[in-house]
């Protein structure tokens, strides 16, 4: 019998998740599991939201969680703990948990691979090219969650300019804050504010409302006249 | 009244349904794997389905304040294809994902001993993996192809309690209730069964394991006919209570023995109304499962 995780843990339909011990002991075995058997790692990563819950890290700012979730949290160290076992084989891995992977397995793969910007050594040119692979077909999703997944730490160190453009603009157009974008300040560039410039005169000609966060790639974005409104390339 | 459909084809449907169905009170929905109207000729397809029932078909029910789950599976007619049987081989990995709370549809469309092989394998699947079993029964020779699903689901050793056994007329009814399996009932504007039958099975049956779903897909349906029968039910004496029982703790019950129900209101979006608080159940005030 190949049954997975007991689900006699799950909370009730309905009902808050699964108490904080509870959780914290799931992930804590999930781990060890995943550290000694990499087989453990796909039911594993299937199931966290059951075990540890799915509410946004910042209920109070992020009620929909489109910034990370819990799970998203706990896939991103299961994934770092995977990576380190796998060896060489981490790109593999990889691509193979988000391919078989649902949405928010994907966004756990994504999640995973900031933390491994954000705590390891340089990666793998390997791992960065797999990386890149990923967060192209998530940019290519209408998710949101998905869409500001791919825009974290990684997309920051790894993706190239016109692509990373496009990523922030994507999320604008799509109601996304850009809080979601790591080093918005550090990458954001002339094209980026001219691009968004047009977006906002494209917005204004429709007689529609101009996202707020536009304001923080370009300054003019409350003040460009219809003129500017030369058409998106690439959009 | 709040409902829950327990089998409906969103795919099929456009989001003025998704709108028009939360305005009747539809919090949540199974979309149950099936097939497409055009075969399917390879695996990849419907690995392309089943992520696209995962995953768009949930985000977009969310956009408009539904909880989608969904069962999966490899249907009885396009089992005949032994260009699909591999997708077997892909299902028990979709069985441990989030919102995958049956194994369904399976069962027989035209009692080939292909199907009989892919009913088999999927209810041993639905076994290893504690899941509840959505079965479809056969447009053609119904009341024979219901007697043969039924002797095939006690051979498995599936408890009959996992299993909804789906479609089902005045006729096939009485062996599927006899069999200690859930009753589900698929209410189209013209075909199967409509609102006014449902209210007589129900005053003949009773509402104990009685699902009652729109099933409404590509062809004529109604995605709205779960309320039609609620609204049918209060019409003919039925209570709030009953219409409830029906329309929303039934299918909590079945798909929550997956434990893998989602149920909390979409963010943003409210819960709907349930039967007046303190309400009894068959005069006991324990309310019967679970409340959300």
């Amino acid at each position: 019998m190949s049954a997975p995780a007991p689900r006699t843990d799950t909370p009730p339909p309905g009902g808050p998740p699964g108490a904080p011990s509870a959780a914290a002991d799931w992930l804590a075995g999930a781990l060890d599991a995943v550290g000694t058997d990499p087989s453990a790692l796909s039911t594993a990563f299937a199931t966290a939201g059951r075990h540890v819950g799915r509410h946004p890290l910042d209920p109070e700012g992020d009620p929909r969680g489109v910034l990370g979730s819990v799970d998203d949290a706990a896939r991103a160290l299961l994934l770092e703990r995977a990576v380190h076992v796998a060896g060489d084989g981490a790109p593999d891995l990889l691509a193979s948990l988000y391919r078989t992977g649902d949405t928010a397995e994907r966004r756990g793969v994504l999640r995973g691979l900031d933390r491994l910007v954000e705590v390891s050594a340089p990666l793998a040119d390997a791992l960065v090219a797999t990386g890149l692979e990923l967060v192209a077909d998530a940019l290519r999703t209408n998710d949101p969650t998905l869409v500001a997944a791919a825009t974290g730490p990684f997309a920051a160190a790894h993706l190239d300019q016109h692509t990373w453009r496009h990523a922030v603009l994507k999320l604008v157009f799509m109601g996304v804050t850009l809080d979601a974008v790591a080093g918005l300040a550090v990458r954001a560039d002339d094209e980026l504010a001219a691009m968004a410039d047009r977006f906002a005169a494209e917005r204004r000609a429709a007689g529609r409302t101009v996202p707020d966060d536009l304001a923080r790639i370009t300054p003019d974005a409350g003040t460009t006249t219809e003129n500017d409104s030369s058409p998106e390339k690439d959009a | 009244m709040r409902i829950f459909d327990p089998h409906i084809h969103m795919t099929s449907r456009t989001t003025d349904d998704y709108e028009a169905m939360y305005a009747a009170g539809v919090r949540a929905l199974v979309e149950p794997a099936f097939w497409l109207g055009q075969p399917r000729t390879s695996v990849a397809s419907f690995t392309d389905y089943f992520d696209a029932l995962l995953g768009w078909e949930r985000f977009r029910a969310s956009q408009f304040g539904i909880r989608h789950h969904a069962t999966i599976a490899l249907n009885p007619k396009e089992a005949n294809d032994p260009r699909c049987v591999g997708v077997l081989d892909e299902i028990p990995r979709y069985l441990v994902k989030d919102g995958v709370v049956a194994v369904g549809e399976v069962g027989y469309d035209s009692m080939t001993p292909a199907e009989d092989e892919a009913f088999a394998r999927q209810l041993q699947m639905a076994r290893e993996h504690g899941l509840p079993v959505l079965v479809h029964t056969p447009h053609r020779d119904k009341a024979s192809g219901t007697r043969r699903t039924l002797d095939v689901v006690a051979e498995s050793g599936v408890p009959p309690e996992h299993v909804v056994v789906d479609h089902l007329n005045e006729t096939t009814v009485a062996a599927v209730k006899d069999a200690g399996a859930w009753m589900g009932f698929s209410i189209y504007p013209d075909t199967k069964m409509d609102e006014a039958r449902m209210v007589a099975i129900l005053q003949d049956v009773g509402t104990d394991k009685v699902l009652v779903n729109s099933a409404a897909d590509w062809g004529r349906s109604d995605p709205l006919k779960t309320r039609r029968t609620g609204e049918a039910m209060l019409a003919a004496g039925f209570s709030d209570t009953d219409v409830d029982r029906v329309l929303w703790q039934n299918p909590v019950d079945f798909y929550g023995q997956s434990g893998n129900l989602v149920l909390d209101p979409v963010p943003g979006f409210d819960a709907a109304e349930g039967p007046a608080a303190g309400v009894t159940f068959e005069g006991s005030s324990v309310l019967r499962g679970v409340r959300a």
